[in-house]
């Protein structure tokens, strides 16, 4: 690991004005950013640390959705009593993710902000235009199994890894942050993360010193809710393919249809086309297909993850027969 | 350098520390507690498992300097050789280990499990989110993915998981 200078910040604002600084880092459960910075991945000549400000409360809002701390760690969230009875999907997906002790550290913000597993960023002698803008793409040709089929580019085709953001993405999230210079926004996180594009090392649309206080949730969906994962291991693995849905049946039709997908994607992936396809129509088989191909009918494979268009297909089949089915985890909103 | 105080095992401990120093290797390099192992070094193993404030987390993958003020149960505190903690004899019943390199962190990781549990937690094998969780073999593979034994003695930590689980319910 680098030398870095290490501070703990007392409050919100002054850790944005500290973090602004060039190549100074925040660090809260330190998870992925510790991880990266033994392999010098990530070399931060700052540390800014966050984990014992007051930003760990979960809390309804006035219009009955939820205030989510950033500093929530991923298992207190999964265990909210109000989560799992009203967003069974966000507890579902946090507890498809990690292990019991990562989770226990693991933050809100954090995880909407940890980097991708692509085997080239991870490795130092590989050309990878994330971890080193402009030197190339080595996953391109490589082996890519696990890389993205949707949102890639000709300079980056590696996958978001987070479960949590993909819940979140179905369920309308958006992430309030704080600026460095004391400005508050609220940004829906369908416009948070940005497609690789040309650089791929520029993921989300926040500023230098710009701190993630808390992601808030709309009132509940209130419809049946999943998440569904498919992995190379039974547990503790990242998804190939991730289907987080959410859908009222109403009078035998699906109304407020909800899809968000993992695995899949350079970004946490949802595609409104594909829900207007099912918007008040009743399940079938045949529209559940109709779906599928209009999800896929921009996907493209690069060799060793062809297979991922066929298991997406088949996984937003079942996870929408599972949610138009009598299923237990109804919500009551 | 930071000084960093840390109450372990129930004895308050002030060391001098690099800031890059992980909490891990402040226990074993900086504090003499070895008992607490490194494995991938990386929070893939589970091996470097200890409690923070009753929770369980990887020691690999947090500064020690991030801890100042926090109370650190490592296995030496949890029983000793004449002593043991359920856990610990649950273990050595059912012969939970074979060389015994990853045994620290898998009985770490069961007592903040266990612990878990009690509190209600539902894990990615419950069928309810919402009911009462029983620690079934499938619960206890899930709850442990996080704890990998190279010798895959695998079968006999989950006895011995279960067995020490079911003592604690029945003495509480």
């Amino acid at each position: 690991m680098r030398p870095f200078e290490y501070t703990r910040a007392a409050s919100p604002g002054e850790a944005g004005q500290m973090a602004a600084a060039p190549d100074a880092r925040f660090i809260a459960g330190g998870t992925n950013l510790l991880d990266l910075m033994k392999l010098q991945i990530e070399t931060p000549d700052a540390l800014i640390d966050i984990s014992r400000l007051d930003l760990a409360a979960i809390e309804r809002t006035d219009d009955r959705g939820l205030r989510i701390g950033a500093l929530v760690t991923n298992a207190d969230l999964a265990a909210d009593p109000d989560v799992r009875r009203h967003w069974p999907l966000l507890s579902r997906a946090l507890l498809a993710g990690a292990s019991g002790q990562l989770r226990n550290k693991a933050t809100t913000g954090g995880n909407l902000l940890q980097r991708t597993r692509c085997g080239y960023f991870y490795e130092p002698s590989a050309r990878c235009n994330k971890r080193m803008p402009g030197s190339g793409c080595d996953a391109m040709e490589g082996i890519n199994r696990m890389n993205a089929i949707l949102g890639g580019s000709s300079a980056c085709i590696a996958v978001h890894p987070s479960d949590m953001a993909v819940a979140m993405r179905a369920l309308d999230a958006e992430v309030e942050t704080l600026s460095a210079d004391g400005a508050t926004r609220r940004i829906p996180l369908g416009d948070f993360y940005r497609l690789p594009g040309e650089d791929p090392s520029v993921e989300t649309v926040l500023a230098p010193g710009e701190l993630i206080v808390a992601v808030v949730l709309p009132p509940p969906h209130g419809g049946w809710q999943t998440y569904r994962k498919v992995r190379d291991r039974a547990s503790y693995a990242f998804a190939l393919v991730s289907v987080a849905a959410a859908v009222r049946l109403e009078d035998g039709l699906m109304r407020d249809v909800r899809l968000a997908f993992g695995g899949i994607g350079t970004m946490p992936w949802r595609d409104q086309r594909v829900e207007l396809v099912l918007e008040g129509k009743a399940p079938s088989d045949k529209l559940f297909d109709e779906a599928a191909r209009l999800l896929l009918q921009e996907a493209r494979g690069h060799g060793h993850n062809d297979f991922k268009i066929p298991l997406t297909r088949r996984t937003l089949m079942a996870a929408l027969r599972e949610t138009t089915a009598s299923f237990e985890e109804e919500t009551s909103a | 350098m930071h000084d960093v105080t840390l109450t372990i095992n129930g004895e308050r401990r002030t060391v001098a520390l690099d800031a890059r120093t992980t909490l891990l290797d402040a226990l074993r390099d900086h504090l003499g507690l070895t008992g607490t192992k490194k494995g991938c070094d990386h929070g893939q193993c589970g091996a470097c498992t200890i409690l923070v404030d009753g929770r369980r987390i990887n020691a690999c993958l947090t500064l020690a300097v991030m801890h100042d003020g926090d109370t650190v149960t490592t296995v030496e505190g949890l029983g000793t050789p004449d002593d043991l903690h359920p856990m610990q004899a649950a273990f050595v019943a059912h012969d939970g280990f074979q060389c015994g390199y990853c045994t620290p962190g898998q009985i770490m990781s069961a007592v903040g499990m266990v612990g878990e549990v009690a509190k209600g937690w539902p894990s990615h094998a419950s069928a309810s989110l919402n009911g009462k969780p029983e620690l079934t073999e499938a619960e206890i593979a899930e709850r442990m993915s996080g704890n990998l034994c190279r010798c895959s003695a695998y079968p006999n930590i989950v006895a011995a998981i279960s067995a020490a689980a079911k003592d604690t319910e029945a003495s509480s």
